[in-house]
This record gives C-alpha cells, structure tokens and sequence, in this order.
C-alpha cells in the first residue's frame, strides 16, 4: 500500500546515531550552562566559574539590574510590532507573487532572495549610511524601520511557500458562487494560509528579537536586549541575563511545541476530513 | 492510488478568473515591495554613494565621487583591509565546508533512520540553540571554553595539554562558534531536500546498484544538492560578513571585515570608509554565490522545485 | 498538500516553507538582466538622496553667545532627572540606589536613571544628531570621559555652561585633582563623577615575580597570554609613557616612535580588548593586562583576590569621567541640584563604597571608614590615592583639532586591527 512510506529496514552501523547525539551534545553546552549557572548562588552581580550552590534570588530578583529589564521591553516591542507590520504587509506582496503573472515580479522574487541573502553587516551599515544621508536620526523609529525590511522577505517566503501548496480552484469556486474579492480572500483565502501567517509571524519575531548585527548600526540610544548582552558581556554577565535567556528558552520551547501540536492536530483534521487527500507523504519529484 | 503518487504537471500559473478582471498584483505588492525598495535596495545603493564621499565627522562629509578610495584601502593603507577580507573568507570557506560535514550526516541520519514520528521532535532539537538568544548563547562558549573554565581545567588536570593552551583568541575558536551559531542553517534544508527524495527512487536505485556507497553517490548526493545549495548560502554569507564570533571568541590575528565595517562606522566614524568595505563586501559575496550558482546550482533546484 | 505534510514540522521559527521558499529557483536570467538595468537608476535615485552627503558637527553646532546669567535665571525648578550614565557605575543594593534615593527624599527630584553609555564614541554618536538639531536628547546629565568627545561636545556647544554658585559642595569638598583639570579650566562645564587610573595588573598566581614596569607587557615568558586595551587613547599612551615621554606633551614624532615597541610587542599579546579585558584577566586568559584600577578593585572583592593593580614606575594614565549638562537639558536646575549634592562626603561615599574607581571628595573616606564601616574601600590606596601616587599620574593628550586626532587614529589603529 504505501510503498514509498519507510525505508528498508537493514542491518545499520549505529556510527551515524552516535555522531547525530554527540554532536547534539555538544551544541546543548551553552544552554546547560545557561540554566545552570542561572541558578548559581554568585557573590557578585557578575557570573563566576565557581560554584557556590543553588538559589533562586536572581530569578526573585530579576528587574533589579538597571536597563536590563527596559532593554528586554524595548526588544519585545520593537519584535512585535516589526512582525505585525512585516505580515501585514508582505502577506499581500506573497498573495500578487503566489497568485499573479505580471510584470515587476521578476524583480520582487529577486529583491526577496536578496533581502534574505544580504550579509546582516551590510545591510546595517548601508541602513546607517541611509539614515545619516537622509538626516534621520537614529532610535527606536529606525530599529522599527530596518527590522521590517528584513522581516518582509521572511514573511512573503513563508506565506508564498503556504500559497503554492493550496490550489487556486478553491477560490475559483468561491468566486464562481458568487462572493466577491474581499469575501473570497476573508472567507477562503485568509483561513487557508493562517497557519502561514502565524509562522512567519513567529519567525519573524524570533529574527527580530535576536538580532544584534543589523541594530547596532542604527539603534541610536536605544538600547536592545541583544545590544544589552553584548555591552555587559565584555563586564561578566549579570546573572539576570542567564535568567532572562532561559526564560527565553523556555517560552520558545513551549510555542514550539504547542505550534507542533496543533499542525498535527490541524493535519489529523484535514485528512479525516478528505478522505481522498493525498497522503502525508514527501513530494515525489515532479515529473514534469 | 497510484497516480496519486505522481504529482501532475503544475498548471503554469492558473489564475482564478476573478483575478484576471482587475489588476491588483500592483497594489497588492505596493507598500510590501516599496518598504524593501525604500529601505532594503536604496540603503545598498546610497552605501556605495557614501563610500564615494570625502571628508570627515568634525566638517562633513560630501559627495566628490572618490572612487580613490577603493585603491587607497586596498593598496595604500596602515590597516591590512585586505588581509580581513582574505581571513573572513578562509573563516567562511571552512565554516561552510565543516558544517556540511556535520551537518549532512545529521540530517540524513533524521531523514532515512528514524521513524517518522521522531522526526519532528529530532528537527525540534536541531533548532534549540535558537531559542537561547546569539549573543547568549556565543558568550557561553566563551565562558565554557575560558582558561579557568571547566573544559579547559579538565583537560589541564588530565595533563592532556600544556599550560600554555588555549582555545579562545585563536582562529579555531572563531570557527567553532560560527560553526555552532550556523549548524541549524545547514541541517535543515539538506533535511528537507533529502525528506523531498521519492524512497521508490533508492528502492529502484538499490535494484540497479546494488551497492549503498554508489546509491548514496549516485542518488542521494545529487538529490539533495538544492539543499546543500540553500545551506551554503545561508551559512556562508553569514559567516563572512559576522563581527560577534570574531570578537567575543577570537583575539589577535583573528579580526574580521565584519568587525572592521563595525569599528570605522561606529567607534571610528569614518563612513566612507566603512561604507566602501561592506560595498566591497557585498560584491565580492555576490560575485562568489553568483559563481557557485552558476557551476553547482541552478538546474537542479529547478528539478526540485 | 500543505506544508505540513513535510515531516519537518518542527517548530514555529523554522517552518518548513521557508526552506522549500529558499530552495526554490526564483530568477531567470532575463529578470536578472532587468535588475541590473533598474540598479541604475536604484543608483542614481540613491545619489540624488545623498548628493547634500553628511552634515559635520562643525556645520551644526549648537547657539553660540548665550548669556549664562540669564540663562540659569529663567530655568524653572523641575521635580525631574533623567541621568544618563554608564553601567554599574552607581550605588546598587538589591536594586535599590541608596545615593538617589536619598536625592529624591532632600529635594523631592524623581530621577530616571538610564546605564545607557557603553563608550564615548558610541554614546556622543547617539546624542549628536539630536544636539545639532538643538533637540531635546532626553537626558539632563551624562557623563563623558574627558578626551575628543568631550571636547566635541564643548566645542560645538552642546552643553550649558554651569552656574557655579549653585555647586558650594563642589568648592569646599572636591579634591584638587578634580579642580579646574586642563581639558576644562575653571569647570566651565563639568564636574567630575569619577576619577580613574590606567596601569597594569597582572595575576599573581600565574606571575611570580614582580611587575613594576611597561616593559613587563612585553614580556616574553608571558606570550599569548598579555591583554592590551582596544582604546587607541590608553593603548598609545601607555606605549608614550613607557618611553618617558608625557602623553600631554608629546609630539607626532613620538607616536611614531612609540609604536615601535607595540609592534615588537604584538606577537605576545592575546587581544586587543575593550572593557573585556577585565573577564579576560578573571578568567585566566590574560595574566597581565593594561588594567583600570576600578575594575582591579572590584575584582579583589568579587571572588578575584589574586589580581593585582600596579602603577608602573614610568607613570600611570589618570582620566576623568565628567558630569555634563547638554543644551536642551529640560530639567537643567535639577541636574545642578544632584552635581551639588553629589559633592558631599556622605553621598560620594555611599556611592565611592560601590563603584570604587578614585573618589573626587577626599572627606568621604571618613564617612566609608566610620559610618559605613568598609575599611577595604576607605583605606585603599586605589580608592584614596596618595600625593605620591597623584605626581605619577599623567593625563591624556589633548587633540588640538580633527586632523590632529586622524594622525592619532592612523598612527595607533593599525596596532589594534589586524
């Protein structure tokens, strides 16, 4: 029946499992390291080698380091409002590239690719010459600027890549029964590709959030967390920071999973209720 | 069943018909493809018209079209810019190369030996880096890897190494972490290239080869070169343009052209000059992925798509 | 078939469709072709944005002639602060900051207090634009390390001048390294919040024997593991100083020479660091480093007794971070009001107990000694130097204009990047 599910079972040298977990194992140090040293009980406000054993104070005390907490707010605000604005307006430019012909889309699909591709450090430093040429000053508004530039080629990938997967016929059908443009795309289209806004929502977000090469150039006073972190780790590291990644770490986790289960849950859904839907199976290469 | 496997030829751009009435791909991609031509190609564009400026931040700078500069910074100058170029892209070169030797076994080990509903949960552990933030997660290494830090105790109490060792401040330590910040961005699209290989192929593969090696020669290599294409861009553009590797891990003789556009924009203000080494930059970047598209790429990602 | 039928579904960050996106072929040549046509005219639109290029600071300086009298008279009392300062630069407990608290309760002045500033050059590029505009910058009182920037700042006229008659704490308690300093006679703008040192530590349990001079940097039986500093001022006055030659003093000539030594000394050193260089030394990577005697302080007590500060014999680098009022300060009464009360033994020493670079009010060692009760801070040498130690001490050079500081930065630079 399905003949192109699972490969062969054959008998395996466990060589490629064993490389897969060390270096699994390897890449989990800096994150043990995190957590755990979140938790060392430090004599100072600095993180040490030593350890002094286990407390949880600087989780009780987590605002007390003076612009680490305004930081972190400035990064979430600057986070979401780039992703909102990024989806808003790069769900339109992946809806003309994944459902239209016509000229300019050439150079879009190009502009896109290069957006994506351009180096974070050329990118910053032409955005500062930008700035500086038009005599706008450097802050919170540039940071804002710059972050849904590059988030919109993030946005239109993610969400042309949904619509490529989704028949066109379907809105065919709607607009054949007689909806409207606006209908068609609040009625069929938008349910359709929702998990696609939501992902390059995230994704979004989680570039915008992490990103220090591109905000150093043009983040004037402001201050990100990133930014943060990297002025305080040529100090030591407050504790606090190890806290707040692993808060971090932790609330990512959570998304991602909860973001899995629901796909799953959202697949389950839609095979039973096709029941003529391909199966959930790797695209065969095309023949064409 | 059958034809099902086989997807159909893609009708080329079916537009639903209601589409085709109006003409709204010019709306649509208005504001989205103005924001990137205001503030994505026209700051690439005036980076270079900086570079071509004279003058200094006490009295201005104003444009003479000084294309001197680019011969003074590469001929004329105290500051070795070329040796900067020539380091960050051997530090590219062998993040590229190292992490496609990592990388690739992983992806496939996810790909073809494990069942499926270890897929996601594997992928989700390749990813988990990301969710601790980049410079967190850089600065760890340093301090993990620091000469009182444990790795480095641990080995002296082995009497494994000289007193004298390090790993920090040197090249080494610069292309671990690029390694490990860009590790994801390689296993990724090669897994997804390797997912996207139709299993009856290897079966009929396996049938005509017989033999694993030339299989996965013949077969999965070329199969999945979409992916590694896509890997070798991501990670290999990062990593030459990337200041924070060099200077949280590195020390002398490690400093790169990401740091050197950082250090004459911000600490030096000279924006000609820094705005002529990230044009430079960006061309030489363009010229090499243009080069490797042309000889590795191009055909097979159309196949693929 | 969506997306989710690729396996790969395994997280939010990385959705599968932005690899199938990316993997995708998206340009033929022809739109290629079409792209490098519309890059000229990209060009060209870019030029014509850019063609007024980049203003100066000497283009944009801020009011000249401005009656100071006049100026202070129509200020209007503010209940507001906003303090821009570098971080952990303050009196910190439990994140609580005792000096400002006790600020607000005297005067009822709320103070927003902003550790903003990671460096000079980072900070007077932030608050430029805004000061050449003559727009408010947001913050009534930063504090600036005496040097290029600090006298940017003077020179183009970002900051107010201070009425002097409203600092009587100033004159009776500031310690005579902190009166009247050269890079501003008469305290016509600053006072100062700290004062610092730039010599050398060194790890005494890797070094054995002792470090007196420069020249010890340049040893080589310490190879890979020597910090310098990333600051070209503290990098080329130190390299001025071990020659003898007193950097206020020296000459273009000298810098050449000095360099020298830097370059012989080049193959030794582990880095070139920035404020770094202080976890560099704690955590073993350096044994000897140039070092600030603050951060040797503060190290001593937080787990890093081993690390030892030394003025070397040829001289030490003293330097000053000032407290500056910028034009557009809209809570300018306010900020004289904390300059003033900054100034006294209680409050210097309330906060000299915590920061431990060199206090500018002498008195205050009494206060950490018998009120506060921290022998280690108020008998410090480092803390409450010496007159011995003062006659060590030498200043930066003083940049007589742009190009000056050019030949400086060219002379030095190539040191730091390679």
């Amino acid at each position: 029946m399905t003949t192109n599910s699972r490969p062969r079972r054959q008998r395996r040298s466990p060589w490629l499992a064993i490389f897969f977990w060390v270096v699994m194992g390897i890449t989990f140090v800096p994150i043990i390291v995190m957590m755990l040293y979140s938790f060392n009980n430090a004599p100072t406000s600095r993180i040490t080698f030593a350890w002094n054993g286990f407390t949880t104070y600087w989780y009780r005390n987590l605002t007390q380091v003076n612009g680490l907490t305004h930081a972190f707010l400035i990064s979430l605000e600057v986070a979401i409002l780039s992703s909102l604005i990024s989806v808003i307006v790069g769900t339109p430019v992946a809806l003309a590239l994944g459902r239209f012909r016509f000229w300019g889309k050439g150079p879009i699909n190009a502009i896109v690719f290069a957006d994506i591709a351009a180096p974070a450090i050329v990118v910053g430093a032409a955005s500062l010459s930008f700035f500086l040429s038009i005599n706008l000053n450097t802050g919170l508004i540039t940071i804002l600027i710059a972050h849904v530039a590059f988030n919109i080629a993030y946005v239109v990938v993610v969400v042309r890549a949904r619509l490529s997967g989704m028949d066109s016929a379907i809105e065919d059908a709607a607009r054949d029964l007689g909806a409207n443009a606006w209908t068609t795309f609040t009625k069929v289209t938008l349910p359709l590709i929702w998990p696609g806004l939501l992902a390059a929502f995230l994704l979004a977000f989680a570039m915008s959030v992490d990103d220090y090469v591109i905000t150093s150039f043009i983040a004037g006073s402001t201050v990100t967390f990133p930014l943060f972190v990297y002025g305080a780790a040529k100090v030591g590291l407050p504790p606090q920071v190890l806290c707040f990644g692993t808060l971090i770490f932790l609330v990512g986790l959570i998304v991602a999973l909860a973001n899995g289960a629901l796909n799953r849950h959202q697949l389950a859904r839609a095979t039973t209720e096709d029941s003529l839907a391909a199966p959930a199976q790797p695209q065969p290469v095309s023949s064409s | 069943m059958s034809t099902d496997l086989i997807e159909p030829a893609r009708p080329a751009y079916r537009q639903p018909s209601w589409l085709r009435r109006h003409s709204p791909p010019y709306w649509l991609s208005l504001v989205g493809g103005g924001w990137m031509l205001l503030f994505f190609l026209i700051p690439l564009a005036s980076g270079l018209i900086v570079s071509l400026e004279t003058g200094n931040p006490v009295s201005g700078y104003t444009l003479t079209w000084n294309w001197h500069i680019y011969s003074q910074l590469f001929v004329h100058s105290d500051i070795p810019y070329m040796t900067f170029f020539i380091r960050s892209l051997y530090y590219g070169i062998a993040t590229t190369i190292l992490s496609i030797l990592i990388a690739y076994p992983m992806a496939y080990f996810i790909a073809f030996r494990v069942s499926v509903r270890w897929k996601s949960p594997l992928i989700l552990l390749v990813l988990l880096s990301f969710f601790v933030s980049f410079v967190i997660r850089t600065d760890m290494w340093s301090f993990v890897l620091a000469q009182q830090g444990f790795v480095i105790t641990t080995l002296h109490k082995l009497h494994l190494v000289s007193s004298n060792f390090h790993i920090l401040g040197t090249s080494n330590a610069v292309i671990g972490g690029d390694i490990y910040n860009n590790l994801p961005f390689m296993v990724l699209p090669i897994y997804v290239a390797l997912e996207r290989i139709d299993r009856r192929i290897l079966e009929a593969a396996r049938d005509l080869y017989s033999n694993g090696r030339q299989v996965f020669v013949r077969v999965v290599l070329p199969l999945s070169r979409a992916g590694i294409f896509a890997g070798v861009l991501l990670v290999f553009i990062t990593t030459v343009g990337d200041p924070v590797n060099s200077s949280l891990l590195g020390g002398v003789g490690t400093y790169t052209i990401g740091q050197a556009i950082q250090d004459s924009y911000l600490t030096n203000q000279q924006f000609n000059v820094a705005a002529a080494l990230s044009t430079v930059l960006m061309v030489i970047l363009g010229i090499i992925m243009f080069a490797y598209a042309t000889i590795f790429g191009t055909e097979n990602l159309e196949n693929l798509v | 078939m969506s997306a989710g039928a690729l396996p790969g579904n395994g997280g939010p960050v990385f959705d599968p469709a932005l690899w199938r996106g990316l993997t995708q072929r998206r340009m033929s040549r022809r739109d290629a072709l079409g792209v490098v046509g519309k890059g000229a005219g990209l060009l060209s639109m870019a030029a014509l944005l850019a063609s007024c290029g980049i203003a100066g600071s000497a283009e944009r300086r801020g009011a000249a002639n401005i009656d100071w009298a006049t100026f202070w008279k129509d200020q209007k009392t503010t209940k507001q602060l906003n303090f821009a300062n570098w971080p952990l630069y303050i009196d910190s407990d439990h994140g609580k900051t005792v000096s400002l608290e006790l600020f607000t309760k005297a005067t009822g002045i709320k103070v927003n207090y902003q550790p903003v500033i990671q460096g000079d050059d980072s900070f007077y590029a932030t608050v430029e634009p805004e000061l050449a505009a003559q727009e408010v910058t947001g913050y009534d009182l930063m504090v600036i390390t005496n040097g290029w920037y600090f006298s940017q700042l003077v020179e183009n006229g970002f900051l107010n001048e201070l009425d002097l008659s409203k600092l009587p704490n100033f004159f009776e308690y500031s310690s005579p390294l902190v009166k009247n300093p050269s890079y501003d006679p008469g305290n016509k703008h600053s006072v100062t919040w700290q004062t610092g040192f730039t010599g050398i530590a060194y790890n005494t349990k890797m070094i054995k024997r002792e470090i007196t001079s420069f020249n010890d940097l340049a040893d080589p039986a310490f190879k890979g593991h020597v910090g310098m500093m990333n600051d070209n001022v503290e990098l080329g006055s130190a390299a001025l100083l071990r020659m003898g030659v007193d950097p206020v003093s020296s000459t273009m000539a000298d810098w050449k020479e000095s360099t020298k030594w830097l370059e012989k000394q080049r193959p030794l050193v582990a880095g070139y660091y920035d404020q770094s260089y202080i976890s560099h030394l704690e955590n073993g990577d350096t044994w000897i480093s140039q070092a600030y005697s603050g951060d040797i302080f503060q190290a001593n007590l937080s787990g890093y007794p081993h690390l030892k500060y030394v003025t070397p014999k040829e001289g030490q680098i003293v330097w000053h971070d000032n407290m500056v009022i910028p034009r557009q300060a809209q809570n300018a009464l306010s900020a004289l009001a904390w300059m003033n009360f900054y100034y006294t033994p209680k409050i210097a020493g309330i906060v000299e107990d915590w920061v431990s670079y060199v206090c500018p009010v002498p008195a205050a060692q009494d206060y950490i000694l018998d009120v506060i009760k921290d022998p280690t801070v108020a008998n410090s040498p480092l803390v409450f130097p010496s007159a011995q130690t003062d006659k060590l001490s030498h200043s930066y050079y003083i940049y007589r204009d742009y190009n000056d500081y050019q030949s400086w930065n060219d002379t030095f630079n190539p040191i730091i990047e390679s």
